[in-house]
């Protein structure tokens, strides 16, 4: 249907560029035109082409929830009286009825005879919206392309209108990106609200209880349903410490010794093995730290704690002997092995940034070449390695699949690198990727972590990036 | 240089602080060689890090690369198919006890034996064997050898990865039928071969039968969706901002939002597809073309700042020559400009792809957790995707899918590379300087 229907669309869309190409050049005898033939055919085919493609997007943005109402507007009564989880569930039935399928539940009485007949109604309706949304595109289309006929005349600037309407698409590009945040900010805002109806954004903040689990039968155990996101919070700043205890050093270093110390050839092997490193997927650095990091860090401890054990410090060992693979630091440390790229290569274009007239001068008053890093250039550079080091930290805290592979689930309110902690990604994707409930306070509080999180990252990132555009200001 | 210092200047000095000045040299010298290796450790480490990483990959994931199959001859017995519906048949039975009775093995009454044998098979068996009496009925009756895939514990043990050292109810497979495989081993009905499965195949719930095609047609579908919107998007806004865009207060904020949303963490994007596009738009769950769309708008921040990178390296004097010749804003850009910056804003592209090949994050909240059998062929059908299958895999609890997911990594890595080969093949080719 959609393939026919983009067919059509082309093809309208060459016969206007051809047929406003030959009208140009008929108009256009013994005249002397403003644009040429071809300019007025590419303008007779935006004319076809954007009136259309606009019905197209609008309409499917807009045609599932166009549905959705027209769907509840006759809704029978014995549907309607359903609670909103089950009636989406019936609709969905009525909706797999309706293509042919089966449905997956069985519905009692009243319902089970109105599930054939809400079935024909629902592909109606889904009939009428696809035809109409066809038909509207077409008609669009060919509104538009005579319109664009209309205006051939050797005196019409099609040039121009054509440059205007690439202007025009032009900054509708730029414009989605704002769109996006837009996106980002409306969706994460509109369900977090719904999230902080049920909780207060106080308890969320500032709560240190964190189990999620809602009872769904009023019997089932432990199931109050704590949304205090400290634990949370307090897992991820651990996590992300550790990691930039290990990015940080090894980045900034190595980053010193290739721009300062390293040979032309010494440059050209590292800097592309750290480009590799930089561009592992993070799914490949979970699977790394759930099967290689994890039990071997564990292994060193448990060992540690069996020496331990019956010495002095007894108590030490009995807790080493006993650590788990979900370490915080089995995560931290990936983490930070997968941030020392990231450091390096913006520490790296900070310290290239810093004029050479500073180590030049500082190298003339005999200083050592440690000397003059230690004492002119990263004191120099600071300002920007901080801002490195800011969006280090914000890429940590956003980081996903390291923490969803090798931390655990428990919600544990401690800063011991040795013990379990969670995050707030690993929160949201264990939420967001089980059984789902309509509606729930547990299913929203991800979006809640979401905004949480959305705002954390955008603080740093904007800071990140003030502190490094001044310093760059400076010496230019 | 710095060592010629005190000697030029002791001639006037005394002695004592020319012996503090020596002193405090060596110290400096000593400091200087320190931090050197301050510096050659940090490179080292991370060396070591990426050394261990691929290493281990490797070693985890180059068994998944052969398999092993077992050759045995079943007897078609007449009594026990259905002609008319051979799958209902339980091959799997008879070709177990035929193997004991080969051997001259007598079970027990509750049939243990059989079901432990059978086991040793992949239920792939029952496929085979149907799928060949359904096609040719005059088989009924005779004795036909059927070639399976070892199921997935027998495979392990022949790689060495369940050792007889370990005790038997800690081990997945019993006495008796690491006894019968090494039997069989000895007979030689048992061969290794390339594990042709794992490319041609799609999930599986038996790792023996699990390949990685589907996710890499997933893939593949996801990433046409992706480039298809955001490269025209991406190119478009990047030549807004660089060529056309007025200085005023509307781009300076485009600007920042751009740079913004390139360092939002992924999962973010995954909540907005999730709100957007199904919970609102209802496109359908882990389909191609969600997972299209969101990787379209994670990546374009990144392209934008590409492309725009490269339009700024074609120097002016090209867009002034296209001027002074006559041509509109338009065409400059579209005829000199453009063409020129062309190597670098496919460069641009496909690195961008490849980061998105890799993303697995916004996957997950989309849907593609789950489990999806066979090779996708549309794109509003339920996929996975290379990096979700690897989540998926490394959380399933076969200890055969280990290694297959080791394997599936470094699929994914070899598609990356070659991705990333190709951009700096563009690169070094195309590349002009000014």
């Amino acid at each position: 249907m959609i393939w026919i229907l983009l067919l059509i669309l082309a093809a309208l869309g060459v016969a206007a560029y051809l047929g406003g190409r030959t009208l140009a050049r008929r108009r256009s005898v013994g005249a002397k035109p403003h644009s040429r033939p071809g300019q007025h055919g590419a303008y007779a085919l935006i004319w076809v082409a954007a009136p259309a493609l606009l019905v197209l997007v609008l309409g499917s943005v807009f045609s599932a929830p166009l549905e959705r109402r027209l769907t509840a507007v006759d809704t029978p009564p014995a549907v309607s009286a359903l609670d909103p989880f089950r009636r989406d569930a019936f609709f969905a039935d009525a909706h797999r009825v309706g293509r042919g399928g089966q449905a997956l539940q069985i519905w009692e009485r009243p319902l089970a005879e109105q599930l054939p007949v809400e079935a024909r109604r629902m592909v109606r309706i889904e009939r009428t919206l696809e035809w109409g949304g066809a038909i509207a595109a077409i008609l669009a289309a060919i509104l538009g392309g005579l319109f664009a006929m209309s205006q051939i005349k050797p005196r019409t600037r099609a040039r121009n209108r054509v440059e205007g309407w690439i202007y025009g698409a032009l900054f509708v590009c730029s414009a989605i990106a704002v769109l996006t945040t837009v996106g980002i900010i409306a969706s994460l805002a509109f369900d977090s609200f719904r999230f902080f109806q049920k909780v207060p954004v106080f308890d969320f903040l500032f709560g240190t209880q964190w189990s999620p689990q809602i009872a769904i039968r009023a019997d089932q155990v432990g199931s109050t349903g704590a949304f205090g996101a400290v634990p949370l919070f307090a897992g991820t700043l651990l996590i992300m410490v550790i990691a930039m205890c290990v990015a940080a050093p090894i980045g900034l270093l190595s980053a010193i010794y290739l721009s300062e110390y390293a040979g032309r050839g010494m440059r050209a092997v590292v800097k592309p093995l750290l480009e590799i490193l930089a561009g592992v997927p993070t799914v490949v650095y979970g699977f790394f730290a759930a099967l290689t990091v994890g039990p071997f860090l564990r292994v060193f401890f448990n060992e540690i704690g069996l020496f331990l054990v019956g010495g002095p410090l007894d108590g030490l060992g009995q807790y080493l002997a006993l650590v788990q693979n979900q370490m915080a630091l089995t995560a931290g440390a990936v983490m930070g092995i997968m941030l020392i790229p990231f450091v390096s290569s913006l520490s790296d274009d900070i310290l290239n940034a810093v004029p050479q007239s500073l180590r030049d001068g500082s190298s003339a008053m005999g200083a050592t070449k440690s000397e003059t890093v230690k004492r002119v250039l990263l004191p120099a550079a600071l300002p920007g390695i901080a801002g490195a080091l800011l969006l280090a930290m914000s890429r940590a805290i956003g980081e996903t699949m390291i923490v969803t592979m090798a931390a655990g689930l428990a919600a544990n309110l401690t800063f011991n690198p040795l013990d379990t902690v969670t995050t707030v990604t690993v929160q949201i994707v264990t939420l967001l990727t089980g059984d789902q409930e309509f509606n729930s306070a547990k299913t929203l509080s991800a979006f809640g972590l979401g905004l949480t999180l959305f705002l954390v990252t955008l603080m740093l990132n904007i800071v990140a990036h003030r502190i490094v555009q001044t310093y760059r200001e400076q010496y230019d | 240089m710095t060592d010629a210092t005190p000697d030029q200047i002791a001639g006037g000095v005394d002695a004592d602080r020319l012996a503090r000045l020596r002193a405090g040299l060596k110290r400096r010298h000593a400091r200087e060689t320190r931090f050197k290796w301050y510096g050659r450790l940090a490179i080292g480490a991370a060396m070591v890090f990426l050394a261990i990483l691929l290493i281990r990959i490797v070693e985890q994931g180059h068994t998944a690369f052969y398999a092993h199959t077992v050759t045995i001859p079943v007897y078609m017995d007449p009594a026990r198919i259905d002609r008319a519906y051979p799958q209902g048949s339980n091959f799997e039975q008879l070709a177990a006890e035929q193997e004991l009775a080969r051997w001259g093995i007598i079970d027990d009454a509750a049939g243990t034996k059989a079901a432990q044998m059978k086991r040793l098979f992949s239920s792939e068996l029952k496929y085979t064997a149907a799928e060949l009496v359904a096609k040719r009925s005059d088989v009924i009756g005779q004795t036909v050898p059927i070639a399976v895939p070892l199921s997935d514990d027998a495979d392990l043990f022949l790689k060495g990865e369940i050792s007889k050292a370990t005790p038997e109810d800690q081990r997945r497979l019993t006495d008796q039928q690491i006894t019968w495989l090494e039997r069989m081993k000895a007979e030689g009905v048992i061969g290794a071969h390339f594990n042709t499965i794992l490319f041609t195949k799609g999930d599986s719930t038996q790792p023996e039968m699990a390949g990685v095609l589907g996710a890499v047609v997933g893939s593949a579908l996801m990433l046409l969706v992706t480039a298809l919107i955001a490269i025209p998007l991406g190119v478009g806004a990047a030549i807004w901002l660089e060529e056309f865009a007025p200085k005023n207060r509307l781009t300076d904020i485009i600007e920042v939002n751009i740079n913004n949303l390139a360092a939002v963490p992924s999962i973010v994007y995954g909540l907005l597809g999730l709100a957007l596009f199904i919970n609102w738009m209802h496109l359908p769950r882990a389909s191609p073309i969600v997972g299209g769309l969101v990787l379209a708008l994670m990546a374009l921040p990144t392209l934008v700042i590409a492309t725009r990178s490269s339009l700024k390296a074609v120097p002016p004097s090209i867009r002034e020559a296209a001027l002074a010749m006559g041509a509109s804003k338009t065409q400059t850009v579209f005829s000199h400009v453009l063409p020129l910056a062309m190597p670098g804003v496919m460069t641009g592209a496909i690195i961008s792809m490849a980061h998105a090949l890799g993303e697995t994050a916004p996957l997950l909240l989309i849907g593609m957790v789950s489990f999806v059998p066979g090779v996708p062929h549309a794109i509003d059908q339920p996929v996975s995707a290379l990096p979700s299958l690897i989540y998926i895999w490394e959380n399933a609890s076969e200890r055969a899918f280990h290694e297959r997911t080791a394997a599936a990594i470094i699929v994914l890595l070899v598609f990356m590379i070659i991705m990333n080969a190709a951009a700096i093949i563009l690169r070094r080719r195309f590349e002009r300087r000014w």
